[in-house]
């Protein structure tokens, strides 16, 4: 692997960038590996990674049936932020933001983290209450989280409409400054590049179609399009196709797939140094280093596995955007498009074990898990090398859907980003 | 946008409309002899078909009433809708069976 320095960028500009490697390898797949990872979006890509990384487990092969990142991975509004509510959470989503904090030179790969800040904005007593709780439980927990004034809020997104007139009146914010954006692409070929130099195999345009089991149920190889690939223990990490996989499997998952919708604009010079999320609409929106704002909103309101997004949601997304920030009302938009996400009951990712032996899992992460592919690839790799879910990873398993032990992040969650 | 055939009112717009999910769920009886896993089944784990699903509707913004819906959750196309207590049309009966194995439930 060339590794990328001020020094490697100057020689290549001497050379006209002609001599720069691939960043990863692309063998043909084996007939037997010690772990086989399923989708390569970024939960499945750190998996491979931290599995070479902190397990010493190299021989491993990760199956994309598309491209890397072509799932919601490369689709996603790059938020990435920890203010979630009970200590679980907190605790999961902080680890993960840690790790992103030192990935750039963790993966020597430029992920461009912006800790630029998420501001939240609230427009009602009700949600002024709830903030203070919410900042409260981050504050217990050890997260950093403050509430703002108005006027705060007014100074950090001078776009927004805080006149007394506005539809969504202005109460107050609450801000984590070390939230922010970080380029998605980045985030999966940063860590494709860095598991394929440790001996990982990367294998797109390898569909996933079946799992052969032993008598006593364990799988022992999966068939895909690319032939039949035997190994020790198998990950999924598919996103909105979880349920396709667990049926393959012949087992249900408590996950619905929906759309999630997001936008793009011309770009335009820097209006906006932030991320802002309005309690009232659900809207959020930051500005791209390139310099269009990318919007998101809620989800379509009916299962779906077509990446597309329906109108009403287009409406009420951009109607929310044109109401609150007034001068970007004219704005045009450059791009929309959609990805389908794995919705779970208590907005909480599912880690650890599935019903069939040798076969766990990493889904359930929704509209919010750009911000948590390092720590959930962390988890399942130690799920997997150890054979016990890790601390942080054990109160998300599968079984708390028996037990009752929910961990519920609607409020933190429910609004994606 | 879809337009949904109402059994009550007929075609209407998408956004007359508010999807219940999953239809012709049975709440697991009686109540002492229901053990976890049945019971968590029930409350959290629902069909999500990459293809034909059976779903309930309500035209919220007309007639008020419930209905049924069988929708490709792919295409989004419609391909029957019916009244509450009404079985599932015969031909997607036969279509349901025919779809790959949707695993245990
Ligand atoms: C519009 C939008 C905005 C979002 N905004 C944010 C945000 O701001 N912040 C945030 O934290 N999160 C956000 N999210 C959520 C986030 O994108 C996801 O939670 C995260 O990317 C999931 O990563 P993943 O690796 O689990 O899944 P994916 O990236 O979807 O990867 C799964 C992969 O599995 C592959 N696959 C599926 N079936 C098979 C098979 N049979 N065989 C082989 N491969 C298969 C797919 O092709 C896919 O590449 C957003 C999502 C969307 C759609
Ligand atoms: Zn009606």
């Amino acid at each position: 692997m060339t590794r990328y320095n001020a020094w490697s960028l100057l020689k290549q500009g001497f050379a006209g960038q002609r001599g720069w490697t691939a960043a990863w390898r692309s063998p043909e797949p084996k007939s037997r590996y010690d772990v086989v990872i399923v989708g390569g979006g970024g939960h499945g890509l750190a998996t491979a990674y931290y599995l070479a990384k902190n397990h010493g487990v190299r021989n491993v092969a990760l199956l994309e049936k598309g491209w890397l990142g072509g799932g919601n991975t490369g689709r996603n509004t790059t938020i990435v932020r920890s203010n979630y509510y009970y200590p679980q959470s907190a605790a999961l989503y902080d680890f993960s933001l840690r790790l992103y904090e030192g990935l750039a030179r963790e993966l020597n790969y430029n992920i461009m983290l912006s800790q630029r800040g998420v501001v939240n904005v609230l427009h009602s007593r009700h949600d002024m209450e709830g903030a203070a709780r919410w900042v409260g439980a981050m504050n217990a927990n050890g997260i950093d989280a403050e509430l703002l004034t108005p006027r705060q809020v007014q100074e950090r997104v001078p776009l927004l409409d805080v006149s007394p007139r506005a539809r969504y009146p202005v109460w107050g914010g609450f801000e984590q400054r070390r939230g922010g954006t970080a380029r998605h692409d980045a985030v999966a070929w940063g860590y494709a590049r860095a598991a394929s130099a440790l001996g990982v195999d990367i294998i797109q345009g390898c569909e996933l179609q079946g799992f052969r089991r032993e008598g006593n149920g364990r799988v022992t190889a999966v068939e895909t399009s690319r032939g039949t690939i035997a190994a020790d223990a198998f990950g999924m990490a598919v996103a909105g196709h979880s349920t396709v996989v667990a049926a393959m499997g012949g087992f249900r998952l408590p996950v619905s797939s929906y759309a999630l919708q997001a936008f793009v604009t011309e770009p335009l010079k820097p209006v906006l140094d932030t991320v802002m999320l309005s309690f009232g609409t659900g809207m959020y929106i930051s500005q791209s280093d390139k310099g269009g704002l990318v919007i998101g909103g809620g989800l379509d309101h009916y299962l779906s596995y077509a990446q597309r997004g329906n109108m009403p949601v287009i409406r009420h997304v951009l109607g929310a955007v044109a109401d609150q920030l007034p001068a970007l009302g004219r704005v045009r938009l450059a791009r929309q498009w959609a990805g389908i996400v794995d919705v779970v009951h208590d907005s909480s990712p599912i880690l650890g074990e599935t019903p069939v032996p040798g076969l766990f899992i990493n889904c359930g992460w929704g509209t919010g898990g750009f911000k948590a592919i390092p720590v959930g690839g962390w988890m399942l790799a130690h799920h997997i090398a150890t054979g016990r879910p890790h601390d942080i990873a054990a109160p998300f398993a599968l079984s708390r859907f028996l037990s009752g032990a929910l961990i519920d992040e609607a409020a933190a969650s429910g609004i994606p980003h | 946008m879809l337009l949904i055939p109402c059994p009550w009112c007929g075609p209407r717009d998408e956004i007359e409309f508010h999807c219940g999910g999953q239809s012709h769920l049975a709440r697991p009886e009686p109540w002492h002899a229901v053990d976890d896993a049945t019971w968590g089944d029930y409350l959290f784990t629902r069909d999500n078909p990459k293809g034909l699903h059976l779903e309930r509707w309500s035209h919220a913004a007309g007639c008020r009433r419930w209905f049924n819906v069988a929708r490709d959750t792919v295409s989004h196309h419609i391909l029957a809708t019916y009244r509450m207590g009404e079985p599932v049309p015969e031909a997607l009966q036969r279509e349901l069976a025919a779809a790959a194995p949707r695993g245990a439930s």
